[in-house]
């Protein structure tokens, strides 16, 4: 269905009312005014209070009402349209030296009151499971603030029919570019959080994210192969100006990657005729290839080889029961020479970026944001850390790693955006191309796997284009790599420079028990690695 | 108030229904209590409760819907869910694939509530917790690890005069005990409907001792092993296969179970012959929800009888566009069962030759989807067995394999255990693809 088809129907439903009905669904969807600050504060400070009087030595409460639309589609279809709405607030304390939590879906100033004196209760009962009470770098509150994401047009205040239309425009442009199936799929998300905490602090945060994604199959009924090209999007942390294909979001190459805005309809067309070529791309042989990695790949290989390596709560053991531990060890960071990747190799943990998932003013405990660098000219320098962490390793303030999912959540330490610093010299993928004598261009991420201490990794694609001495000359398939992140990262022998700079990133990391989901970008430019290996992952049943 | 009654989750889903002015209106209210201690480094790290109650209504205007949520009961909120729900309902395109809501149904009863689980206190997460930091503490080892429970109810009206409700409570716990050193680690599981069966205690023991044994792994080199799967293992791969017998992509030729030239491998031997899973909702130790996801009732379904391929699981839509009934198709599902002996696993192990044995598998991922490829890698406890015995701890390895591919190299099958909510037996498997070696414990 065109975009024409679907306002066409719409109308012929809706008649004359169509045009009001949109402006009551986007009120609606927006959700009522946001609570008043005052209310919210009177709220926290009822928590804040009879927490306190219970015993706690720290409290901070986390009131939010979370915004969530997600338009589901296959070829011609609108298969789903859920708007949710979640409000409700989480309160943690410190007494007798130990965490408690509490979160409560009904708010008044009793209840709020109640579920505080519970926290502390269960923080006392935890108490005698402790070894050591829990120190927390000092943090000076900040007064009542407010911030928020810098959107230019709010999603959920777009008539659903330019979002149903746009899908649909996409599934269309893939159907008649010969794919034999599309899905899409388009998420919102609007946090609207209140924290306060017993050190002087009430910050009111409006944070927006926007995922568009979808999947397109191409198919061979006579051998029975099919092939996939999922969307070279990335979830962002803006609204649906993302949305606005504009040309100057777009780096040009052997097939358009995008950078601050996206053009859905473009993508979908190339994407069925790449999933085709794909159904007869030769398979790769197995072997040594230097890797040239766009953006749209590379963002997950630093995330779980770098982001999630680097998170000081696994350094420390605390997420050995499930997300892992890792290799990045207090004593290599201490020796101040532990070689992580090459001497071209820079990454930065940022919660600043514009445009990024992990931008917002303050974390999930008052702290400020920053950007800090985290591998330095190649050596491990720093941690991610939040406020409980920050004096393991004898520092005096947290980085501003706290999250949590949800207002029923307990915060924890989650990753900051950490990317990849682009080149210093003027270099282009074409130019970055020439210089590869055997080699594997991959855009696009696909399957990914790495082991509990971050050492072996295995990374899967989209899009697979064989290098031969400097030169495309052709796609592959049944591509995977595999490497140890410190080998992987000291064979990094190139960074184009800003110019090709993106952000990829995941609007769903999962980390900690119960599992919670956070959103992360990871920024680079595409680059070179040397003599990684590949494997053929083609199988028979 | 996050745990209601039937009667109290009926008057909130009536009031929904009384409300709407669509064609036909689904409502969904589901809530509890949830409490959990986690901890780390010997001692308490996080540790809270949870109450939540959350309203869903799906409005419909002929083949128009619309879903919204929503977690505020007073009456101008409820009226609001609904006005929202019946917008997007208005406001989207008509859906060739929308079925009618059923009308009311008749359920089994599966036993998933148990007041043991519902009646637990932070005082009893403690107790529990304590016993396990203390065993590893006295065995120089670290111990983290995670134990939750929670007690909830969900409730399910429609405008056809459908109504369902249903309780459950469950326990998980889960410890990873490491040696000071950080040279080994050893990982056990538990989880139950009823709490009166969690041993804290015991399940760390196992633990323990596989953290002791596995210090001093060394490596040897990847390529086709036979390996003794444990339940926690197997069962990840196993439900994801189950998990990918969707019928309408199988026809649509985009499934392990496409067939080339077109059709499905429904009634095609793919596994050994000794492989029997299935889901069944009355289980005593898997029992099921009562209900569907569009409210028909869960019964009894067989995924792989002898090998064979049985039945795919549809869609009320995709079984109308086939003109299958819908009572003659699998519509559900549930926890994965698999058949197996009454082998213990250190039988198993007695009858291996030469292979390894694999405690637990890591960050599983789908490499391919057409022959179900996945990689992933051991972890927290993998050994080598030779005659019969355990000889040493290996190095962990990456493994590129596929369930139907493993299922098909089976050479013998144990006493089945629960491991996150499926049931699955120990395995001995030959020919398991290690890709690479990975220097985590």
């Amino acid at each position: 269905m065109n975009r024409r088809h679907f306002l066409h129907s719409s109308t012929a439903a809706a008649g004359s009312l169509i045009l009001p009905h949109w402006k009551l669904a986007a009120a609606d969807l927006a959700a009522r005014e946001p609570m008043p600050v005052s209310a919210k504060k009177a709220l926290a400070d009822a928590a804040l209070n009879a927490a306190t009087r219970a015993g706690a030595t720290y409290a901070d409460v986390r009131i939010g009402r979370y915004l969530r639309q997600f338009i589901s589609t296959r070829e011609d279809k609108v298969m789903s349209v859920v708007s949710t709405e979640d409000y409700g607030a989480g309160i943690r304390v410190i007494a007798q030296g130990a965490w408690g939590f509490m979160s409560v879906d009904q708010l008044t100033p009793e209840s709020i009151a109640r579920a505080a004196v519970e926290a502390v209760a269960i923080a006392k009962a935890n108490s005698k499971l402790q070894t050591e009470p829990i120190q927390l770098a000092p943090q000076k509150g900040v007064g009542e603030v407010l911030w928020r994401t810098p959107i230019k047009k709010n999603g959920f205040q777009v008539p659903l029919a330019e979002k149903v239309d746009r899908l649909l425009s996409a599934n269309a442009a893939a159907l008649k570019a010969g794919a034999s199936f599309v899905n899409s799929f388009l998420g919102l998300v609007n946090e609207q959080k209140y924290f306060a905490s017993t050190d002087g602090s009430y910050i009111d945060q409006d944070v927006h994210r926007i995922f568009p994604q979808f999947q397109v199959t191409a198919t061979d009924t006579k051998t029975g192969r099919f092939q996939t090209r999922a969307s070279l999007s990335a979830p962002s942390g803006r609204s649906w100006e993302y949305m606005d294909a504009d040309p100057k979001g777009k780096r040009p190459g052997i097939t358009p990657r995008y950078t601050h805005s996206y053009d859905m309809i473009e993508d979908a067309a190339l994407a069925a005729e790449q999933a085709k070529a794909k159904l007869s791309a030769k398979s790769v042989v197995a072997g040594q290839y230097d890797l040239v990695l766009d953006p749209s790949h590379l963002w997950l290989t630093i995330h779980e080889s770098v982001g999630h390596a680097t998170e000081l709560d696994r350094v420390l053991g605390y997420e050995a029961n499930y997300a892992g531990t890792s290799f990045a060890t207090l004593d290599k960071w201490r020796s101040k020479k532990f070689q992580y990747g090459s001497s071209i190799v820079n990454l930065v943990a940022d919660k600043t970026e514009p445009g990024s998932l992990g931008a917002v003013g303050y974390d999930d405990e008052g702290v400020p944001t920053k950007s800090w660098p985290i591998v330095k000219d190649g050596i491990l320098v720093d941690y991610q850390k939040t406020r409980d962490q920050a004096h393991v390793v004898g520092q005096s303030a947290s980085d501003g790693c706290s999250y949590s999912q949800h207002w029923s959540d307990v915060q924890f330490q989650r990753m900051p955006n950490v990317s990849l610093q682009p080149g210093k010299k003027p270099l282009t993928p074409e130019e970055m191309i020439k210089g590869v004598e055997k080699g594997v261009y991959i855009i696009g991420n696909g399957s990914f796997s790495i082991d509990q201490q971050r050492y072996n990794f295995q990374f899967g694609g989209q899009l697979f284009y064989e290098i031969k001495d400097g030169a495309i000359v052709g796609m592959l398939r049944d591509v995977s790599y595999q490497s140890n992140t410190q080998e992987f990262w000291n064979s990094c022998v190139a960074i184009c420079d800003q110019r090709d700079y993106a952000l990829g990133g995941s609007f769903n990391d999962g980390k900690g028990q119960p599992p919670q989901s956070s959103a992360v970008s990871h920024g680079s430019a595409t680059t070179r690695f040397n003599k990684v290996n590949v494997i053929n992952t083609a199988r028979k049943i | 108030m996050a745990n209601l009654s039937e009667s109290e989750a009926r008057s909130i889903l009536q009031k929904i229904l009384a409300l709407s002015r669509a064609d036909e209106c689904e409502v969904t209210l589901g809530g509890g209590r949830s409490a959990n201690l986690r901890f780390a480094r010997n001692a308490v790290s996080t540790s809270g409760a949870s109450e939540r109650l959350s309203l869903s209504v799906t409005s419909s205007f002929g083949l128009r819907s619309g879903s919204a949520t929503i977690n505020e009961f007073d009456d101008a909120s409820l009226a609001r869910v609904v006005r929202t729900a019946e917008e997007l309902a208005r406001l989207s395109p008509e859906n060739p694939e929308s079925v009618k809501l059923p009308g009311p149904q008749k359920y089994l009863e599966p036993a998933r509530y148990f007041a043991s689980t519902a009646g637990l206190t932070q005082q009893d997460r403690v107790r529990q917790t304590a016993a396990s930091i203390g065993i590893c503490r006295e065995a120089k080892l670290t111990a983290a690890g995670f134990l939750e429970d929670s007690t909830g109810f969900s409730a399910l009206a429609n405008s056809k005069g459908l109504f369902a409700f249903q309780r459950s409570t469950g326990v998980d716990f889960s410890i990873t005990a490491r040696t000071e050193d950080g040279t080994g680690s050893g990982y056990a599981l538990a989880d139950f409907n009823d709490a009166s069966r969690l041993d804290a205690a015991a399940v760390t023991r196992i633990a323990a001792r596989k953290a002791a044994m596995s210090k001093g792994a060394r490596a040897i080199e990847p390529g086709k092993y036979t390996v003794i799967l444990e339940p926690a293992a197997a069962g990840t791969l196993i439900d994801l296969m189950v998990g990918s017998m969707d019928a309408r992509s199988a026809e649509e030729g985009r499934s392990y179970l496409s067939k080339a030239g077109g059709g499905t491998r429904q009634g095609e031997k793919l596994l050994d012959e000794r492989v029997r899973l299935y889901s069944d909702p009355l289980h005593p130790e898997v029992p099921g929800s009562k209900w569907t996801q569009d409210g028909l009732p869960q019964r009894r379904i067989d995924w792989f009888e002898g090998g064979v391929v049985r039945n795919l699981r549809y869609s009320r839509f995709w079984a109308r566009k086939k003109e299958l009934s819908e009572d003659k198709v699998a519509l559900g599902g549930g926890p994965t069962i698999m058949d197996g002996t009454d082998t213990s696993l250190e039988a198993l192990i007695k009858g291996v030759k030469r292979g390894v044995l694999v405690t637990n598998l890591w960050y599983i991922r789908m490499v391919d989807p057409q022959t179900l490829l996945h990689t992933g890698l051991t972890r927290d406890g993998t050994f080598y067995v030779e005659d019969g015995e355990i000889r040493h701890p290996l190095k962990n390895f990456r493994f590129n394999e596929s369930p139907v591919i493993m299922l098909n190299n089976l050479e013998a099958l144990g006493r089945p255990t629960r491991v996150k909510g499926s049931l699955i037996p120990p395995m001995v498997v030959r020919d398991f693809t290690f890709s690479s070696l990975s220097d985590a414990v």
